[in-house]
């Protein structure tokens, strides 16, 4: 079993263009949804949310990148850039033969589905551009991240809905520790901020319409984000001997299946993938002093994963810090797992705890200390990442301090 | 046919049951249509009526709309039916 080193970070989101950019409007507690700027949207009773701005993706590809990379890849190959970069790795040889990159999206392109629908549907055209499929298959993005730095050995996208991304990290890091590989290109990433996208979300019935305010009484829904994180998870003895700086360590997750229900989360679910990464890491409940929760700001949700945390930690509960930082970046839906994870690995290496912006109202059912409002300097040597996604598939990460 | 026998219909298929075992006094609860199910008579009543039906599912207790019982559905209809026209 081999130690799993985080080094190198990237993202692109609705808090910022890079890492430094959002972790500082994390700290100080910005907000990232603002209404939406897309087509139609006088159609749609859901008009904020959580959108990358002033991005202009003329000025960063090609014409003949832009005809095969949807807005997700897009926001994919940008993170990537910023985590390979950060990690100083050029992948050549045999250690691009096994280095891969395992990434987490829920709906892949979806304004490539959109736009052509339209196109087919609404403007009756009977034809579409030749790399409709391509550029929309869950898989683009990886692919493009594997074709742009060389990686050649196991790469794949997992796709498990507001899970997503943890379970592509959790295999990346599973990767690595067994020695599978020695570097793993990981992470997720949405761009469901489109018509159709955030139509279907209204279909539910549980998006707010003017804020995400996880575990404050007053809440009244989640609010969709867009985005990418992308990481590279690397051997540990092997990248403190060629002297990269390592961001964090990885040291456990765990994955698990409510098999209850399509919609409603599970308290016992949740609480198997908490502990269970605990387990896997070999960690004891009160090593644990941050949780990014999964945090949506809905009702079931909030109090489900509330419950679950109660039942896990027992009394310390009490004295963890559980925030959930889609108040800031609403939530990535398959890409949000990997821009929480920037937030666990804030509080594990610079001692910053992101706050749950947005609470105004205690909830005797959310009785934790949520960090309201109010980012905290604090050390932190452990953190978790969690994340439950619709279908009842849960995946949380357990990263610690270098 | 009368909007409350349009809505006990819609809830009926919703409960799988006969619209005849749908009463006034019968709550969503009774009817075993649950959170799922409510959103999915919501959808339907929308469509039967063309109108917007107020109702987060986070909170259904919490909404500007009644769903404690059939009786307070259907004159909650009702009355976005009259405001529509």
């Amino acid at each position: 079993m081999n130690r799993v080193a985080v080094t190198g970070s990237g993202t692109i989101n609705s808090l910022g263009h890079s890492v430094k950019e959002t972790l500082a409007n994390m700290a100080e507690g910005l907000c990232g949804i603002r209404p939406l700027f897309l087509r139609d949207v006088d159609r749609l009773d859901i008009k904020i949310g959580g959108q990358v701005k002033d991005f202009d993706p003329t000025t960063v590809f090609n014409r003949q990148q832009l005809a095969l990379y949807d807005r997700v890849t897009q926001f994919t190959l940008i993170a990537a850039k910023e985590a390979i970069k950060q990690s100083g790795i050029i992948f050549s040889g045999e250690l691009a033969a096994k280095s891969g990159v395992v990434l987490g999206t829920a709906g892949g392109g979806v304004s490539t589905w959109d736009d052509n629908y339209r196109a087919v549907y609404e403007e009756g055209k009977n034809r579409v551009h030749p790399f409709v499929v391509p550029k929309l298959m869950n898989n683009a993005a990886a692919s493009h991240v594997s074709m742009e730095y060389n990686l050649k050995g196991p790469s794949f996208t997992v796709s498990t809905a507001c899970a997503s991304s943890n379970h592509a990290m959790a295999q990346a890091f599973q990767m690595v520790r067994s020695g599978l590989s020695d570097v793993m290109v990981t992470g997720g990433s949405e761009s469901m901020l489109c018509f159709g996208g955030v139509k279907a979300w209204e279909g539910l019935r549980v998006m707010s319409k003017d804020a995400c305010r996880p575990f404050s009484a007053n809440r009244n829904g989640m609010v969709q984000g867009e985005g990418a994180a992308i990481f590279v998870f690397e051997n540990f003895d092997k990248a403190k001997k060629r002297g990269a700086k390592i961001l964090a360590e990885v040291v456990g997750y765990a994955m698990s299946s409510d098999a209850s229900d399509i919609v409603m989360p599970s308290k016992q679910g949740a609480a198997r993938a908490i502990k269970g990464a605990l387990n896997d890491a070999r960690l004891n409940p009160e090593d644990v002093k941050y949780i990014n929760a999964h945090g949506t700001g809905t009702a079931a949700n909030d109090k489900t994963e509330c419950a679950a945390v109660a039942d896990v930690f027992g009394r310390h509960a009490d004295s963890l810090m559980l925030s959930s930082t889609k108040s800031m970046h609403g939530h990535l839906i398959g890409g949000t797992g990997a821009v929480e994870l920037l937030a666990c690995i804030m509080a594990v290496k610079d001692g910053i705890i992101a706050p749950t912006i947005g609470y105004e109202e205690a909830d005797p059912e959310c009785a934790l200390d949520v960090v309201p409002n109010q980012a905290r300097e604090i050390e932190v040597d452990v953190a978790l990442s969690n994340a439950f996604a619709f279908g009842g598939l849960n995946a949380v990460l357990a990263v610690r301090s270098v | 046919m009368d909007i409350g026998a349009k809505v006990i219909d819609i809830i009926a298929e919703q409960a799988i049951l006969d619209p005849g075992d749908v009463t006034l006094e019968s709550t969503l609860d009774s009817l075993g249509i649950d959170s799922m199910g409510l959103v999915e008579s919501i959808f339907a009543i929308e469509e039967a009526f063309d109108i917007h039906v107020p109702f987060n599912a986070n909170d259904p207790s919490d909404s500007e709309f009644n769903i404690s019982s059939v009786s307070s559905i259907i004159s909650g209809i009702e009355k976005l039916v009259a405001e529509k026209s």
